[in-house]
C-alpha cells in the first residue's frame, strides 16, 4: 500500500511531469491563460492519461510481449489517438465553449509528449497494472496541479505592471522557470 | 510479422468500434457556440460585417468562416471578448472597418415624405410612421446601424452621435505619473 | 445604558469642525440669480412647467416630478424666470445639464402655503404625496426621494435610525441644525416613524458634538417623545455611513446586496426629517438647506442657503481669502471638485470647502502598491481594497465585481491610509461606472436582439399568411372553374401581363384624379414667408419626382 502511495505522491510532486521531467510544455504554455481552460485541459488530460496508461499496459503486457516490443511506440500512439478522439467528442458534446477554448490543444494531446511519455516510462520502470494506472493518474494530477497554479499566476499577471518587452510569453517563461525551481524543493520528499 | 499485423488490426478494430459508438452517442445537434457568440455581439444588426445580421455573423464565426474583427459597433472591447470566448488571439480592426462613436438616427421631419422605405429597412422596428405620414425614430430603440440612411429617397435621415450627459457620464481612468519623488 | 457595537476598520482624520461650528446658522443674503438644476435627485429629471419670462412666487413648482422615482423642484424665491437652458451644475463631470435660471425680485413673496396643524389626520399616502410634491429628498448626500423610502408594506420596519453622526471632517451643518432646531427634527422623526410603523427611533450622533447631543436630549424630554433615544456614538470615520451607523446602533450587519429595510431598519438624515416636517406642517417645499462654508475663508460658518444660490456668492459672505483654487462640494474624504465656482447650490450640497494649496496640498506622487493591506485593515465594508485596486487597474471588471466592488461606499479610508498615495477610490469609481455602462449596453443589445427576432418572425409569418391566402384563393377559383366550366372568362384572349398593366394604369389615373381633386387646406391666409416655404417644398418634390423618374429601371 505504501508503495502505491509513494508512486502517486512521487508522480504528483517529486517527478512532476511538467516541472521536473519538462514534458508536455506545449499545453502548459498554450492553455494556461485562463483558469477555466486550464482546469478543463487538466481534466481532459487526466482522463486520457489514466485510460491511456492502463490500456497501454495491457497492450504491452498481453498483446505485444517481448517479441513485438518494437511495436510499443506505434501501438501506444494509436491507442492514445483513439482515446483523445473519444475525449474530443465527449467534450464537444458536454462543454462547447471549453471545446472552443482548448481549440487545437485538445487533438494535440495525441502528440503531447507527457501523454506518450508516461506509458513509455511505465514500460521502462516495469510497473504492474495497478502501478501503471496510479503513475498515469498521479502524473496527470501533477500536470493539472501545475496547470492550475500557472493559470492562476498568469491571470494575476494580466494586471501587473510588466515592463513592455517582458509582456506576454516572456514573463510567462520566466514564471515557469521559477515554478520549476520551486518544484525542485520536493526532491527530498521521497528518497 | 503476421503477429504484428494481427495485433495492429485488433487494436484498430477495437478503437474503430469505440469511436463509432462515440460518434453516435455524442452527436452534436446544431452549434451551441453560436448563441454564446451572439450574446457577445452588440445586436445592432447593421450588416457591417458582411453578414445580414448578428446571428448569421455569429454562425460564421462559430464555423470558422469569419474573422472576429469584423464588428465595428462592438469596438475593440468586443473583439477582446470574442477572443476570450474562443481562445483566440486579439486581432485589431483591418484598414476599412473603423469603430464610430455610438449614434442614433434622426429624421428631419420637415423633409420626410412618408414613403415607409426606412421602416422596412429598420432591423429593430425603431421607426414609427405610416404611408404618406411623417415618420419618426424611437431613439431609445435605435441601435445606430445606419441601414435606414440608404433607402431614404429624400436623404432626410442623419446620424447624431450620442452626447455625454450627466447620467451616462463615466469616471475616467486615473492617470498619474509613476516617478520617484524628490 | 445601551450596548453599542463596532464596525470593521475606520480611521481618525483631523475633524476640522471647530472652525465652523462656533457661530449660529446665518441666513444667506438673497443672491443676484439662482441656477436651479432640474435633476438634483436620484431618478428621473423633473419636467419644467414654467416658461422663460414668467414671474414665479417663492415655493412655486417649477419642475414637476416625472415618473415613478422622481422629485419636484421649486422656485427658491419670488422672481422672474430668465432662462431654461443647459448650465454647468454641481457635478464632477463638468457636463452642462438642464437648469432654470431665476432672477429674484427682492420681494421674497411666498405662494399660498397649505399648512397642516395635525398631520395624523392625513392618510399615509397623502403624506407621501405631499412629500413628493414638496421635493423632499435625502439630505445626507444620496438625494434619494424620501417618499419612496417611507413605505413599510413589504418589510416590517422595527427601527428608524436618524443619522446625525456627521463623521466627515469639516462639515457641521447637521450639528448646527440639531443644536438650533432639535424640536422640528423630532417632529419629523415622529411622522416618519408613523409612516414606517416603526417601534423605536434611534438618533445616532458622534460624541464630538456634545452640544447637539444635549440639545436633542433636551428636546426629546421636552417633547415627551416615547421610545426615542439619542445615542452618542464613538467618533470614527466613516461612522456616519448608513450601514456603519446601523451596525453601531443595532448590531445588525446589513449583508452585501441587501437593503437595510429587509433587516427591519430604515435610516434617514436629520436634515431630511427636518425638511419633511417643514413640508407637512407649514407647507414649505425644500427650497433651502443648511450649508457649511469652510476652508480658505475668513469666517467659516453655516448658512441657510436657497437652492440654486451660486456657490461663489455664498462663499463671499464668509469672505473668501486669496489663494482659493476651487470649491469642493462635500467633505475632504468623499467630496467632489466643482467644475466652476458659479454653479448653484443643490439639495445635496451639505458643505462647500474653499480649497487652497495650503489646506489640500497637491497629491503626492503615487507609488506602486506594496500590498501592505493597510487599506483592508481600515475598510468599513470589510473588502480587500488592494485586490479591488489590482483588478480595477487592469480593467478586469468581472474579477472586481467578484470581489464585491459594489459594496464599496467610496468612503476614502483606504486612500487615506495608503502609504503609496494611490488614489484608490478613483479606480473604484472608474470600475463602477464602466460596469454600469457595460451592463446598460448588454441590456440594450438584448432588447435589440429581441426586437430583431420578433421582426424576423413577423415577416416570416406575414409571408406565410400571404402564401396561404393566395393558395386558398387559387383553390377556390379552381373549384369555381370546375363547377361552372361553361361560363367563359371576361377577356379570354387578353394575355395576363396586359391586364396587369391595365390595372396599374387605372390605379395611377385614379390616384391622379384624386390628387387633383384634393385641395390643400388652410392655404387662404398665408404669409409670404409660408408661401415661400411651400413653394420651396413643391420645388423639392418636383426635383425628387424627376430623380425618381430617372432612377426607374426601363
Amino acid at each position: 500500500m505504501t508503495e502505491y502511495l509513494l508512486i502517486l505522491l512521487g508522480a504528483v510532486f517529486v517527478n512532476n511531469i511538467v516541472m521536473v521531467k519538462i514534458l508536455g510544455l506545449c499545453p502548459f504554455m498554450g492553455v494556461s491563460k485562463k483558469l477555466e481552460a486550464a482546469v478543463g485541459m487538466g481534466a481532459a488530460t487526466t482522463f486520457v492519461l489514466t485510460l491511456g496508461s492502463g490500456s497501454s499496459y495491457l497492450i504491452s503486457h498481453y498483446l505485444l510481449g517481448p517479441d513485438l516490443a518494437y511495436l510499443t511506440t506505434l501501438s501506444f500512439i494509436v491507442v492514445i489517438a483513439g482515446i483523445v478522439q473519444f475525449t474530443e467528442m465527449a467534450v464537444e458534446k458536454t462543454s462547447p465553449s471549453l471545446y472552443q477554448t482548448l481549440g487545437i490543444y485538445l487533438p494535440l494531446i495525441t502528440t503531447n509528449c507527457a501523454v506518450l511519455g508516461i506509458p513509455l516510462l511505465n514500460v521502462q520502470a516495469k510497473h504492474n497494472f495497478m502501478e501503471s494506472l496510479l503513475f498515469g493518474f498521479g502524473g496527470s494530477v501533477g500536470f493539472t496541479l501545475v496547470m492550475v497554479l500557472f493559470a492562476g499566476l498568469r491571470e494575476r499577471m494580466e494586471g501587473a505592471d510588466v515592463p513592455g518587452i517582458f509582456k506576454g510569453s516572456a514573463i510567462a517563461m520566466v514564471t515557469a522557470g521559477l515554478m520549476s525551481l520551486s518544484f525542485m524543493g520536493f526532491s527530498g520528499l521521497i528518497k | 510479422m503476421l503477429g504484428a499485423l494481427l495485433v495492429m488490426a485488433a487494436i484498430a478494430i477495437v478503437l474503430g468500434a469505440v469511436l463509432g459508438f462515440a460518434a453516435i452517442k455524442f452527436r452534436v445537434e446544431g452549434n451551441p457556440l453560436v448563441d454564446k457568440i451572439d450574446a457577445v455581439l452588440p445586436q445592432t444588426q447593421c450588416g457591417q460585417c458582411g453578414y445580414p445580421g448578428c446571428k448569421p455573423y455569429a454562425t460564421a464565426i462559430a464555423e470558422g468562416a469569419a474573422d472576429i474583427n469584423k464588428c465595428p459597433p462592438g469596438g475593440e472591447e468586443g473583439i477582446h471578448k470574442l477572443a476570450d470566448l474562443l481562445g483566440m488571439e486579439f486581432k485589431p480592426f483591418g484598414g476599412e472597418t473603423v469603430p464610430k462613436p455610438k449614434a442614433v438616427a434622426i429624421i428631419d421631419e420637415t423633409t420626410c415624405i412618408g414613403c415607409t422605405l426606412c421602416i422596412q429597412a429598420c432591423p429593430v422596428d425603431a421607426i414609427v410612421g405610416a404611408a404618406k405620414q411623417m415618420h419618426t425614430i424611437i431613439a431609445a430603440e435605435c441601435t445606430g446601424c445606419e441601414l435606414c440612411l440608404a433607402p431614404c429617397p429624400v436623404d432626410c435621415i442623419s446620424m447624431a452621435p450620442i452626447a455625454e450627459s450627466v447620467t451616462n457620464w463615466k469616471w475616467k481612468y486615473p492617470v498619474y505619473a509613476l516617478t520617484a519623488s524628490k | 445604558m445601551r450596548t453599542l457595537y463596532q464596525f470593521h476598520g475606520g480611521i481618525h482624520p483631523p475633524t476640522n469642525k471647530t472652525q465652523s461650528n462656533a457661530t449660529p446658522i446665518a441666513g444667506a443674503a438673497l443672491p443676484s440669480r439662482l441656477v436651479i438644476p432640474l435633476h438634483q435627485h436620484v431618478g428621473n429629471s423633473a419636467r419644467p412647467v414654467v416658461e422663460a419670462g414668467q414671474h414665479v412666487l417663492k415655493g412655486q413648482v417649477i419642475g414637476m416630478a416625472e415618473g415613478h422615482l422622481s422629485s419636484a423642484v421649486h422656485a427658491s424665491t419670488s422672481g422672474t424666470i430668465a432662462a431654461i437652458d443647459e448650465q454647468l451644475v454641481a457635478h464632477p463631470s463638468g457636463i452642462p445639464d438642464l437648469c432654470i435660471t431665476l432672477i429674484p425680485d427682492g420681494q421674497d413673496e411666498w405662494i399660498a402655503r397649505e399648512s397642516c396643524e395635525d398631520w395624523t389626520t392625513l392618510s399615509h399616502s397623502e403624506l407621501r404625496h405631499k412629500l413628493r410634491a414638496a421635493g423632499v429628498v435625502g439630505l445626507g448626500g444620496a438625494v434619494f426621494p424620501s417618499d419612496m423610502k417611507l413605505y413599510s408594506h413589504k418589510q416590517k420596519i422595527k427601527t428608524l435610525v436618524l443619522n446625525g453622526a456627521e463623521c466627515e471632517p469639516y462639515i457641521t451643518c447637521d450639528d448646527l441644525l440639531m443644536r438650533e432646531r432639535a424640536a422640528d427634527i423630532l417632529q419629523g422623526a415622529e411622522m416618519m416613524r408613523a409612516l414606517l410603523y416603526a417601534e423605536e427611533v434611534l438618533i445616532g450622533i458622534e460624541d464630538n458634538k456634545p452640544e447637539a447631543i444635549a440639545a436633542m436630549r433636551a428636546a426629546v424630554a421636552a417633547g415627551g417623545h416615547q421610545k426615542m433615544d439619542v445615542i452618542a456614538v464613538p467618533t470614527i470615520y466613516p461612522g456616519g455611513g448608513a450601514k456603519q451607523l446601523i451596525r453601531v446602533l443595532t448590531g445588525i450587519e446589513v449583508a452585501a446586496g441587501v437593503r437595510s429595510t429587509n433587516m427591519g431598519v430604515q435610516c434617514f438624515n436629520v436634515g431630511t426629517a427636518y425638511s419633511a416636517w417643514r413640508a407637512i406642517r407649514f407647507g414649505e417645499p425644500l427650497i433651502s438647506r443648511i450649508v457649511t462654508i469652510t476652508g480658505n475663508v475668513a469666517h467659516p460658518q453655516n448658512f441657510e442657503a436657497l437652492i440654486g444660490t451660486p456657490m461663489n456668492e455664498l462663499v463671499a459672505q464668509s469672505e473668501q481669502l486669496a489663494g482659493t483654487t476651487n470649491y469642493i462640494m462635500g467633505g475632504p474624504m468623499m467630496g467632489v471638485p466643482m467644475p466652476s465656482k458659479e454653479v448653484g447650490v443643490i439639495k445635496a450640497t451639505n458643505c462647500i470647502i474653499a480649497s487652497s494649496d495650503a489646506i489640500f496640498p497637491k497629491a503626492l506622487t503615487a507609488l506602486p502598491c506594496i500590498r501592505c493591506t493597510r487599506c483592508a485593515d481600515v475598510c468599513p465594508s470589510e473588502l480587500q481594497p488592494q485586490e479591488l485596486y489590482w483588478f480595477s487597474k487592469a480593467k478586469n471588471l468581472d474579477k472586481a465585481e467578484d470581489y464585491h466592488l459594489f459594496d464599496c461606499i467610496e468612503c476614502g479610508a483606504c486612500s487615506y491610509v495608503c502609504p503609496s498615495n494611490i488614489p484608490l477610490v478613483q479606480y473604484y469609481r472608474f470600475a463602477k461606472s464602466e460596469i454600469w455602462a457595460r451592463d446598460a449596453g448588454k441590456k440594450a443589445a438584448d432588447a435589440a436582439r429581441e426586437r430583431h427576432e420578433f421582426r424576423e418572425s413577423r415577416i416570416e409569418r406575414e409571408k406565410r399568411e400571404k402564401a396561404e391566402k393566395l393558395a386558398a384563393k387559387e383553390k377556390a377559383a379552381q373549384e369555381a372553374k370546375a363547377v361552372q366550366p361553361a361560363i367563359a372568362p371576361v377577356k379570354p384572349d387578353a394575355d395576363p401581363e396586359n391586364t396587369l398593366q391595365l390595372k396599374i394604369q387605372t390605379a395611377i389615373d385614379h390616384a391622379k384624379e384624386q390628387a387633383a381633386a384634393i385641395k390643400p387646406k388652410n392655404t387662404e391666409q398665408l404669409t409670404p414667408e409660408q408661401q415661400a416655404q411651400i413653394d420651396d417644398i413643391e420645388a423639392r418634390r418636383a426635383r425628387i419626382r424627376e430623380l425618381a423618374k430617372d432612377a426607374t429601371p426601363t
